[in-house]
């Protein structure tokens, strides 16, 4: 089960390592990880994806929610949550067409066009990670030089 | 408001400390925490001086199991450190209070790989329930208030305090709070009354009810109303080792610890019961071996104080979360006004009160004038009831686990959880601290004794007349049961030697020293040994080749124990 994780923490140092020191401590592992500052600069918000059986996403929850620094943990559902990621694509022009597919590309998924060259362009694209997936898999054929994402950042819809 | 006052945050920690009613502090001077040694000049905290700082937190957890306040020790930065790690540890996995306050190298140092730096925050993360690093001296005496209360509130464990040396130093003005708040800490949760109900009925509506109580009741100091539902329902009670008192072993229903060298009868019934009320435990894998053989038909009631354990080791039918004291008082006073009481003794109890009766006829022991069995059955005769017990950790541990019957709840303490050899001496010592009114004893064994034995220079400069009960077998005791038993007789790395000779080791150290090779000797040494006012060591030779049976081998279920043929 792929799971998302939301955590209000103290904006501390060595809070972030507390946290990820935790995972590895308990075998668990991290997927992806994000933090910033909430609009109360005293707290952070962190969103973490990880995978595990119900079981063992209950007993990380638990364990993050007796760290004294950890104010409040919740397991999401995906489905009545907001749940985005930011990536940063680096594709391969080989010809003069790539371009132009590239952008078609781009543009059916959302994202922005960047640093246009003779061989390389830059997409971002803020997406769930299933449709960055997506878009990686169709981007392949061009080649990809090089990616960079941030981890999901998530929070939970209204009245959900 | 407190009204403020200025001082130097060395002061301030001295300040604080004797605030929080720390009367003694377990430790060894070093570099970096020199302006803290320097205040023992002006306050009325007592220092005990130990040769190791491992042995400092090992004093400071008997001290705080003992006494249920932290202990507290004191390290300098570097070495000082990394030699108290495997105490807090210690005390981490067995839920000991503890507070350790460590030297650091000045701020602006920090990160250099200065002289003595170690890096003592990020080693202990793990190890520690909390560490504060404060970089300013104001902000002292907040950081030991909630220390404390984090030490010693819900599940215990130990707190770690690293004072840069600049910091303890610079004068600032101090503020002592009495009231504070801790936005992430929820130490307490009302036990749920709906599930105690259900707990009732399913204990009521077991055929073959059992209580397991582990180390938690000790914790909570629930003895009264542990019995009080042992009686009442007429439940036979087990404990995990780390529990082991928390019922009277001399009781009618107590069938002792479970585990991989549990009582017989114990692990047996264990086996056979087909509800379980869990107090206070976390079924580590020695308590309970590989569950899976017959937790099918278990149903489990799991009540603990700690939320993370319900779940983590077993899947429970109940779970009750909240201090198990509090849990249990309200199971009693839901048993009393239901008026229920039960007198008739069931089929299970009688089978119970039988396989009890079988197996202390039947239990096959060591032949010989000095087999742990007779060795430790001695000692419980003659000690007082009151008095304290703290094992090392190794065969010398499970025999008294197996033949040394506590009978007053909550004094019998022991590295259980993190197992780490050279705790029980030292923690004797602390524990005589806290307790200088009951004879304290350390049952050791001479692998485990070697590793702090040099704290008898503590006990005999401090004048804390601890008596240590050395099972010796000259030899690894338990390494040597398993490589006799799994490794088809090859001995390696096992053999002590005679060496060193105990009694004239403590000699040296101008402590006594008695060697007992007969019960008659063996009598007389114990005697001796709790009318003196100085620490003694009784050394007792006995048979190397000995193995603590029974003995449930590792990935096995309690089913499967091996028994003395």
């Amino acid at each position: 089960m792929w799971a998302i994780l939301t955590l209000l923490v103290e904006n501390k140092p060595g809070i972030l390592f507390k946290v990820t020191h935790l995972f590895r401590s308990r075998n668990f592992n991290i997927d992806s990880i994000s933090v910033g500052v909430t609009d109360n600069p005293e707290y952070s918000r962190m969103t973490i994806t990880t995978y595990g059986d119900e079981k063992q996403v209950e007993q990380i929850v638990k364990q993050l929610d007796k760290m004294i620094d950890v104010l409040e943990v919740k397991h999401l559902d995906e489905h009545k949550t907001v749940y985005r990621e930011l990536s940063i694509f680096k594709i391969k022009l080989s010809n003069a067409n790539d371009s132009m597919e590239v952008n078609k590309l781009a543009n059916a998924y959302g994202g922005k066009i960047h640093d246009v060259r003779k061989d390389s362009i830059m997409v971002e694209l803020t997406a769930t990670p299933d449709q960055i997936r997506a878009f990686e898999e169709l981007a392949k054929p061009f080649g990809i030089i090089e990616v960079a994402r941030t981890g999901v950042a998530a929070l939970q819809r209204s009245g959900a | 408001m407190n009204k403020m006052e200025t001082m130097t945050g060395a002061r301030a920690l001295m300040v604080a400390m004797e605030k929080e009613g720390v009367k003694e502090v377990f430790g060894l001077p070093g570099g970096a925490n020199l302006p803290m040694y320097d205040e023992f000049a002006r306050c009325n905290i007592r220092h005990i001086l130990v040769r190791h700082e491992q042995s400092a937190a090992h004093m400071a957890d008997g001290f705080g199991r003992v006494s249920r306040k932290p202990g507290v020790c004191f390290a300098t930065s570097g070495p000082g450190a990394t030699n108290i790690l495997t105490g807090i540890a210690t005390a981490q996995a067995d839920s000991a209070p503890m507070i350790a306050v460590t030297g650091q190298v000045p701020v602006a140092m920090i990160g250099k790989d200065a002289f003595q730096e170690s890096d003592i925050i990020g080693m202990a993360n793990p190890a520690v329930k909390y560490a504060f690093q404060p970089r300013s001296p104001d902000e002292i005496p907040m950081v030991v208030r909630k220390g404390f209360y984090i030490a010693e509130t819900g599940r215990p464990g130990p707190v770690l305090i690293d004072i840069p040396k600049d910091v303890q130093q610079k004068e600032a003005s101090m503020i002592f709070p009495d009231e504070f708040k801790i936005r992430g800490y929820h130490p307490w949760t009302n036990p749920d009354i709906a599930n105690v109900e259900r707990a009732i009925e399913m204990l009521l509506s077991a055929e073959r009810p059992i209580i397991l109580a582990g180390g938690g009741t000790i914790i909570s100091s629930a003895f009264a109303e542990l019995q009080s539902i042992a009686e009442l329902l007429m439940i036979p009670v087990v404990t995990t080792f780390k529990g082991k008192g928390a019922f009277p072993e001399n009781h009618p229903l107590s069938l002792g610890p479970i585990g991989m060298h549990g009582h017989a009868e114990a692990n047996k019934m264990m086996t056979e019961a087909d509800c379980v009320l869990a107090i206070g435990t976390r079924f580590s894998d020695r308590s309970v071996g590989t569950f899976e053989a017959f937790e099918k038909r278990l149903k489990i009631i799991h009540m603990d104080v700690d939320p993370a354990e319900i779940g983590k080791n077993q899947t429970t039918s109940v779970a009750v979360v909240g201090d198990v004291r509090a849990s249990l008082r309200i199971m009693v006073k839901m048993l009393m006004q239901k008026a229920i009481k039960r007198t008739e003794e069931n089929t299970w109890i009688k089978h119970v009160k039988e396989t009890k009766e079988y197996w202390k006829e039947n239990l096959k022991l060591h032949p010989g004038e000095m087999g742990a069995a007779k060795i430790l059955r001695k000692l419980r005769e003659i000690l007082p009831h009151e008095s304290i017990v703290t094992t090392e950790v190794g065969q010398h541990q499970m025999w008294a686990s197996l033949f040394y019957d506590v009978i007053q709840p909550g004094t019998f303490f022991s590295s259980t959880g993190l197992g780490t050899m050279g705790w029980g001496f030292p923690a004797a010592i602390g524990a005589k601290v806290a307790r200088p009114d009951v004879p304290v004893v350390d049952i050791a064994g001479d692998g485990s004794f070697s590793m702090t034995e040099n704290s008898l220079a503590t006990a005999v400069l401090e004048d804390i007349p601890v008596i240590v009960f050395l099972l010796n077998n000259f030899t690894l005791g338990m390494v040597a049961q398993w490589q006799r038993t799994f490794y088809n007789r090859r001995m390696i790395g096992v053999d002590q030697g005679k060496c060193p000779d105990y009694v004239k080791l403590a000699e040296s150290y101008g402590a006594q020293g008695i060697r007992a090779q007969s019960m008659d000797e063996l009598d007389k040494a114990i005697k001796t040994a709790l009318k003196s006012d100085v620490a003694t060591v009784i050394d007792i030779p006995i048979d190397p080749e000995e193995d603590v049976l029974p003995f449930v081998a590792p990935g096995t279920s309690l089913a499967d124990m091996i028994l003395p043929s």
